[in-house]
């Protein structure tokens, strides 16, 4: 198995889940309602206990421990799409976020189900139903609001025209792509591309909002080379603070 | 005496999830093997949420009930190998979440979706008219219901 390849997808996934998994925690005590305010509270727990398993393959392939890994790098050493590292904004654009990057995670964890790597394989299928209830409320609430008032559809519409050139940022294709697809141990972010777009779309025809020409959109790439905006860092430097101070301490 | 496999899962019926304390590990369904080897004991358990913080504490409860037992040597592995879904918590653990005011998760294919999750049977009044106020909860495995009959608010143990 080319475990480079290997490495550099774990990688990838598994820093998109940390990073949106801490985004989402931002909402803690600060929902617009109570259900919210839990709901992305809860998201953020699974998300950052799916980033720590996914680290902890990533160990067991000889990288650090999954604290290290996770407390430890600076922003270029993090290979997570720029989509996730955005500030969370007002809800609207949290939402669209949430409903735009948790649509592709569901489908490459759906993928992932029958990748060639069996711990991979096992530890997808476990978190493909987790992300069942997080698409799940996604769609509920872009269903509810894409097609509620006119206020709530022009701040979604103005927030997805924002998100979508990241959203597409997601799909930037790893230099082992070929490796990976041709091993069985992901079938490419192009598959993924068009099993998104897809559902997404779906969702969209089914609301008052706009998804447009995908094709005639930039997407922002160099998230999973390093490349970062200047938003990840400050993340970076607040959930590694506590950790930083002492970092052998016993917890 | 001899260890045997049977002993131990009647020994582990002490230790109980650390947040539904009438649960324990085995009703709930995440112990998944047990190996004896003279007298190391090895636990192989996989947890209901990825993210489950209750893990260690789990794993230390599991070492700390089998010494007390004379068992002196435990490991206990994690492992997503045979992997938690719902339908895993027995019977006698589905009717002690209930005695506990928690509705025990509906058996499902595997596939969950929103349906299931609507009409889950009240733990108060035993009603079904119900519906879901949200699929996020106190904690990482529970939703959120209200009965349309007693008017009581209650969680239930979510399918997964």
């Amino acid at each position: 198995m080319n475990e480079t390849a290997l490495k550099e997808l774990l990688y990838k996934v598994a820093d998109d889940q940390l990073i949106i998994g801490h985004r989402n925690s931002e909402w803690t005590g600060m929902g617009p309602l109570l259900e919210e305010d839990i709901a992305f509270s809860s998201m953020a727990q699974d998300k950052v206990g799916q980033s720590q398993a996914l680290y902890q393959l990533l160990h067991e392939l000889g990288e650090k421990q999954p604290d290290t890994i996770a407390f430890t790098r600076n922003a270029d050493q993090f290979h997570n799409c720029q989509l996730v590292e955005l500030p969370n904004g007002e809800y609207d654009f949290s939402l669209i976020r949430h409903f735009l990057f948790d649509t592709a995670e569901a489908i490459r964890f759906d993928m992932l189900t029958t990748s060639s790597y069996t711990p991979l394989a096992q530890l997808a299928k476990k978190i493909q139903g987790e992300l069942r209830y997080h698409t799940m409320h996604a769609n509920t609430w872009i269903k509810q609001l894409g097609s509620a008032t006119e206020e709530s559809i022009s701040r979604l519409q103005s927030s997805l025209d924002k998100a979508l050139p990241y959203a597409l940022g997601i799909f930037e294709p790893s230099p082992y792509e070929q490796e990976l697809i041709a091993e069985g141990i992901f079938a490419g972010e192009e598959a993924l591309k068009a099993k998104w777009t897809e559902k997404v779309t779906e969702v969209l025809s089914q609301t008052r909002l706009e998804i447009g020409d995908l094709s005639a959109i930039d997407p922002k790439f160099g998230g999973r080379q390093g490349k970062h905006t200047e938003h990840l860092q400050p993340l970076l430097d607040e959930m590694s603070e506590v950790f930083r101070i002492d970092p052998a301490a016993e917890w | 005496m001899e260890i045997t496999e049977k002993k131990i899962l009647e020994w582990l019926e002490e230790v109980k999830d650390p947040e539904i304390p009438v649960l324990s590990l085995v009703d709930l369904g995440v112990i998944t093997g047990i190996d004896i080897n003279e007298h190391r004991v090895r636990v192989t358990m996989t947890p209901t949420f990825v993210g489950c913080p209750a893990i260690d504490y789990m794993k230390q409860d599991i070492i700390d009930v089998l010494n007390s037992y004379g068992i002196d040597h435990v490991d206990v592995v994690v492992s997503f190998e045979k992997s938690w879904n719902s339908n895993m918590i027995t019977e006698k653990g589905r009717k002690a979440l209930k005695d506990f005011g928690l509705a025990p998760p509906p058996k499902h294919n595997l596939i969950v979706d929103i349906d299931i999750l609507e009409h889950i049977e009240c733990p108060n009044c035993g009603s079904t008219n119900t519906i879901l106020k949200t699929p996020f909860g106190p904690t990482a495995c529970r939703s959120i219901h209200h009965c349309s009959d007693c008017k009581e608010t209650f969680e239930q143990f979510k399918p997964v």
